[in-house]
């Protein structure tokens, strides 16, 4: 069989995406954001999201269809994010999805984005190595997952026992006036900025909590006590070093993730780190992942900033690599699951 | 051939007609749940009448006013199953046709008021002349404030009876009329654009609250 072209479709939080991929290769990779719409309040608006969605869902696939050169007739399959995610945001992805799979008489996969979130990087570098370590980071999820085959499930090693590591960025992005979402303004601001200025904590890194906690996270002690740093200058009535302040922030979420994942990787004798979703984009994690796990003797593949980020073209490399293996497809009553667990693949 | 669906109400409604006549109409038998079941419902339509998907030539679609959600999925399947199968979707207002059933099963002859429920204790409700022609705009008010005293048609008048006591059927619309109502070029065609009526609920953050 040559390669399976397949659309994949993605609505679970604020973009529309629609992406097309032959195999491992990707012909297309179109989002429409809403992210301007939230930005006044913050963080993602559900029904705001969902109301996009639906505007943008149309266009976008034409858009996709047309950047890839083909027509949706010629698609093999569809996938679609059936979970986790926003339930209404989801639901206009899924019910679009099925209207394709209908229309075109093709089997339609519902997936779950974490596993699509480590897919991805099939684009970028190849077939995954099995197994590896992947290490999820965005504004909705943060985990540790030892993927043997993405396509039959992974295993949850830790996650964030409270805020996820994007929403933290958030949050301090506010606190320092900068704008939303925070990942890359932080993360400008930080360039300038001295990692060691203030010593925020590392989460559940004492010795009591590894015992309980070795592979999961907290950042929201981190967030209050930068908080509580930035309220300390403002009533003393001196400025707040935004640069150093943001640099420190950063330096120490990147150092808990990036310590926890090195330890799992050699924990479960994996030679492989793969680091996905939309805090991947960052650069000080990029490059400390990278120089921690060469000296531990660990391989890290990140894929690039614009697959990290939620985007169809993950949905249609996981839906891709489904076809290849000769998964079964889902039904055209396939629910939108917004806590889907990451051991489900195919809903 | 036309396909109609309307996702407005907490019932999910599809029909198959070929020019005026409706060959197939079904409506589920589960309330909400309107992602699961419109596509299913879809696909067995077409194959209980021996119909194409290629032999579709048009999308009519219940625009509402109603829930966001399910309408939602109505709305995005007819969306992309006219672009996939490269044939027009027209948008009907769903109270008006639950108002031209009205008028054309007989069941009212003069003015009166399609109410549906809009949750949260209020109606969607529209005002109707004897020939089911809207008198006014789609509008969401309490049950109180929609200040009738005639013959409504609609779920509303079920839900709160005490304030439209002279309820009349059909309930909830019915893709079957919104087919024969498209077909026999009666309804006043709109854009499949979602009747929200209601802004999302949204507030903007204040200043982040002290943790000291
Ligand atoms: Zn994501």
């Amino acid at each position: 069989m040559t390669e399976p072209l397949v659309l994949g479709i993605e609505t679970s939080c604020d973009e529309t995406g629609v992406g097309i991929v032959r195999g491992n290769t990707l012909l297309a990779d179109a989002v429409a954001s809403s992210v301007e719409e939230h930005a006044r309040f913050g963080g993602v608006v559900p029904e705001v999201a969902s109301r996009a969605h639906l505007e943008a869902m149309v266009p976008t696939i034409e858009r996709a269809c047309g950047t890839a050169g083909i027509r949706l007739q010629d698609v093999d399959a569809i996938a679609v994010t059936s979970g986790p995610g926003l339930a209404g945001a989801l639901l206009v992805g899924v019910a679009s999805a099925k209207a394709l799979a209908l229309g075109l008489g093709k089997p339609l996969y519902g997936v779950n984005h974490l596993a699509a979130h480590v897919a991805v990087d099939q684009l970028e570098h190849g077939p995954l190595p099995e197994p590896c370590l992947a290490m999820l980071v965005s504004g909705g999820h943060s985990s540790l997952l030892r993927v043997e085959d993405v396509t039959l499930g992974v295993e949850p090693l830790g996650a964030t026992i409270d805020d996820a590591a994007g929403e933290a960025f958030d949050k301090v992005a506010r606190l320092l006036g900068l704008p939303f979402p925070g990942g890359p303004h932080i993360d400008r601001a930080a360039q300038s900025g001295s990692s060691v200025y203030v010593d925020f904590p590392r989460g559940l890194t004492s010795r009591r909590d590894l015992e309980r906690h070795r592979f999961d996270f907290s950042f929201s002690g981190l967030k209050t006590s930068v908080a509580r740093w930035v309220e300390a200058r403002e009533r003393a009535g001196e400025p707040v070093p935004v640069a150093d302040v943001a640099a420190s922030f950063q330096e120490a979420v990147c150092d808990v993730l990036v310590r926890k994942a090195v330890d799992a990787a050699s924990d479960q004798g994996i030679d492989d780190i793969l680091i996905g979703g939309g805090v991947a984009a960052n650069t000080r994690l990029r490059a400390m992942a990278t120089e921690r796990a060469a000296a531990a003797g660990i391989r890290v593949r990140v894929p690039r900033p614009g697959l990290c980020t939620d985007n169809g073209a993950m949905v249609a490399a996981l839906g891709a690599e489904l076809v290849a293996r000769g998964r079964d497809a889902s039904s055209l009553d396939l629910p939108a699951d917004s806590s889907q667990p990451i051991t489900t693949v195919v809903a | 051939m036309l396909l109609a669906l309307d996702t407005s109400s907490p019932q999910v409604s599809v029909a198959l007609a070929r020019d005026a006549d409706v060959l197939d109409e079904a409506a589920s038998e589960q309330t909400m749940k309107h992602g699961e079941q419109l596509a299913p419902m879809v696909a067995a339509l077409l194959e209980r009448t021996g119909t194409d998907r290629g032999e579709l030539t048009a999308i009519a679609a219940g625009v509402g006013p109603g829930p966001f959600t399910g309408l939602r999925v109505g709305l995005v399947t007819a969306r992309t199953l006219g672009h996939v199968l490269g044939i027009p979707v027209y948008g009907v207002c769903s109270l008006d046709v639950l108002a031209a059933e009205a008028v054309l099963t007989g069941d009212v002859a003069e003015d009166f008021v399609v109410a549906t429920d809009a949750r949260r204790r209020e109606v969607y409700w529209a005002r109707y002349g004897p020939r089911a022609e809207r008198l006014t705009d789609p509008a969401v008010d309490r049950p109180l404030d929609v200040d009738w005293a005639g013959p409504v048609v609609g779920e509303g008048a079920s839900l709160y009876p005490a304030t439209f006591p002279l309820g009349l059927a059909p309930e909830r619309p019915s893709a079957g009329w919104l087919a024969r109502l498209v077909a026999e070029e009666r309804a006043t065609l709109l854009e499949p654009e979602p009747m929200y009526l209601r802004r999302p609920d949204a507030v903007a953050p204040g200043k982040p609250k002290s943790v000291s």
